[in-house]
């Protein structure tokens, strides 16, 4: 019996440390602010920062934060993509193992065409409605690629 | 409950919990790596620089530079590479080291791979030996050991562009950089060699204490400033009047330009005077009355024009759209939460994803079959141009043995020279058209164009070449013709507005 509460007592101590340590890290690692909608938590880790300065000077700096394009609505989903990208991103940038320059994946990619067409679905319908020659719904940002920010 | 059974399940809480206890130390363990990998990204990310040594305007030592500055001193020493890329780069050759010549790994000759070469250049330095360039690391042992050197005796002037000068200038002007200008150009370059000791280093692009870029070169100093002085715009001084991202061009046209040794005192001057263009460098050395050499089978006047890379960027759409030759050539690159530019200077073919994919969205091999169409485009009209100015100067030679006058002859050498400036400018330029493929494609087509009207006035004494009655391009109608001509070509050289 003495033993087992030998090693409760480590164990609960060494649970005890690594949570503590892990809210320690959290803090450190600045990790409330990718909960926010703040896009200089976007930037933290400097691997966006051409992408921030870049949405500063263009013209949805007033109107759309990093969130708004780069995430779906509603609560769920928001949060799948955050914390998909955000593991990610955190993998990506402590291994360094990343393609550079930066490039969107195919589902972040279908979330920001989706958000374009939120706001501007009504600007576009009338686009949709084209000839059927072409197949597949067009890509807002193929053309608009520098809307959000300088690539 | 048996004591046994009692017992056994004491001895599995038991395990449990010492299972427990490993998989948290591990955790742990794993939480305090990622704790000090984040610090160590923010460490990284405020502070790029540690001064562990102090640098001065006569530090010339890349070594000592690179004491502050290990990232970019460790990309520096790698232009050591030799790389080929498919129409250009260096592949290191073996040889025996002579008492004349040392260097035991040479790069591939180009005489060797297109003799005709030997032809346009016969009588020059050049048509001994002449090699692919290899990487900023060679430039002091390449330029000392050619076989160039030991048919011609070259002045010091060469040495301007083959060694980091900055520091050398200052010694021997005592304190002038131009002074030390005039008496290195003046001395034979076995005199100048022994103030060379390193090759084109961080002092020669850079200011000691704020890191700024800035040209030390004073013949680039007065040939940019001729050149804006033909645009209109007087006293120009890149380093008080340029933008960085021209300057990011500018430090490397100090040397990667066309050139000329002017007069007895072989001043180093870029005849930039009426303009960059072909055809306006060719007037500036028609009005100077400029020859290199006379060409050995003909008699001709003619020109060897050097790699004028920064001319020949300045025509193309990269340095329209306000590219400059860093952004291609030494590409930011990030390192660890740090981004600098990449001092291993190459080609951008070695490095398509990091030089062209910042800006184009095409994958590596489409970037690279692109740029490879364009050379190979150029490389076909080359070879055509180069056969036709070999057919001319076959004609000529013929003609000269013949008894023809001197008198005859001239229509045709000086359409030889006009042909052989214009060929020379692509063989020469480091790009295979890449820089300004529009504009390799016309020079070629008024190279071949040039050699063939040379042939016709070698048959017909009473030929009447059309070169020199070509009309102007005719100019856009609307009100954008009242725009002066000057206005259009320094849109190239400067970037474009926001």
């Amino acid at each position: 019996m003495r033993t087992r509460s030998l090693i409760a007592t480590v164990a609960a101590g060494l649970i005890g440390a690594v949570a503590g340590i892990g809210i320690f890290t959290f803090g450190y690692a600045k990790g409330a602010s990718y909960l926010t909608n703040d896009p200089k938590a976007c930037a933290n880790c400097h691997v966006m920062e051409e992408q921030f300065s870049g949405w500063i000077t263009a013209s949805h700096r007033g109107v759309a934060v990093c969130n708004d394009c780069h995430t779906p609505p509603g609560f769920v989903a928001k949060y799948a993509v955050k914390a998909l990208n955000g593991w990610n991103h955190s993998r990506a940038f402590t291994l360094g193992n990343f393609h550079e320059p930066i490039r969107i994946t195919g589902l972040n990619r279908r979330v920001t065409q989706a958000a374009c067409r939120n706001c501007h679905g009504e600007i576009v319908a009338a686009i949709d409605a084209r000839p059927a020659a072409h197949t597949g719904p067009l890509d807002c940002i193929d053309c608009h690629r520098n809307v959000g920010h300088l690539h | 409950m048996s004591p046994f059974r009692a017992r056994s399940e004491a001895g599995a809480a038991t395990l449990r919990l010492l299972a427990v206890a490993i998989i948290a130390a591990l955790v742990g363990a794993a939480v305090v790596a990622l704790l000090v990998n984040i610090s160590e990204r923010k460490a990284e990310a405020r502070n790029p620089f540690f001064r562990v040594v102090e640098l001065d305007d006569d530090t010339d030592d890349p070594a000592i530079w690179g004491k502050n500055f290990p990232l970019q001193y460790d990309h520096y020493i790698r232009t050591v590479d030799q790389v080929r890329t498919r129409f250009g780069g260096s592949e290191a050759m073996p040889r025996t080291p002579t008492d004349a010549d040392p260097r035991s790994v040479v790069s591939q000759s180009r005489l060797e791979e297109d003799p005709r070469l030997v032809t346009m250049w016969n009588g020059y330095a050049f048509a001994v030996d002449f090699r692919e360039e290899r990487g900023h690391a060679y430039m002091l042992e390449d330029q000392a050991f050619t076989e160039r050197q030991q048919v011609v005796n070259q002045p010091g002037t060469c040495a301007n562009c083959h060694a980091s000068l900055h520091v050398v200038y200052k010694r021997l002007g005592d304190g002038d950089v131009f002074a030390g200008f005039e008496r290195l150009n003046q001395m034979p370059y076995s005199e100048a060699r022994q103030y060379l000791e390193h090759p084109v280093s961080c002092i020669d692009c850079h200011d000691s204490q704020t890191m700024q870029l800035r040209v030390t070169r004073p013949a680039f100093l007065e040939g940019i400033r001729a050149l804006k002085a033909s645009q209109g715009i007087p006293d120009y001084d890149p380093n008080t009047m340029a933008t960085r991202q021209e300057m990011r061009a500018f430090v490397c046209g100090q040397c990667h330009v066309e050139y000329y040794f002017k007069g007895p005192e072989k001043r180093l001057v870029y005849p930039w005077a009426k303009g960059i263009k072909i055809e306006q460098i060719q007037a500036y050395y028609d009005e100077a009355g400029f020859h290199d050499w006379l060409h050995a089978d003909t008699g001709a006047p003619v020109l060897k024009a050097q790699h004028p890379e920064f001319e020949m960027w300045n025509q193309g759409i990269h340095a329209r759209s306000g590219v400059a030759c860093a952004d291609c050539h030494m590409p930011y690159e990030r390192v660890g939460a740090l981004k600098i530019s990449d001092h291993h200077v190459r080609s951008p073919l070695l490095n398509v994803a990091k030089a062209c994919q910042t800006c184009h969205r095409w994958t590596e091999e489409e970037l690279k079959a692109r740029a490879e169409q364009i050379q190979e485009r150029t490389f076909l009209m080359r070879g055509r141009a180069m056969d036709a100015l070999v057919q001319l100067i076959g004609d000529l030679k013929a003609a000269r043995e013949a008894g023809r006058s001197d008198a005859e002859l001239a229509l045709a050498r000086q359409l030889q020279r006009q042909a052989q400036f214009r060929l020379d400018f692509i063989e020469a330029e480091n790009s295979m058209g890449f820089h300004a493929p529009g504009e390799a494609l016309r020079i070629l087509g008024e190279a071949i164009d040039l050699a063939r009207e040379g042939q016709l006035a070698v048959r017909d004494p009473d030929y009447q070449p059309t070169f020199r009655n070509q009309a102007a391009a005719p100019q856009p109608p609307s009100q954008t013709a009242a725009v002066p001509a000057a206005a259009l070509t320094q849109l190239a050289a400067a970037p474009p507005a926001p």
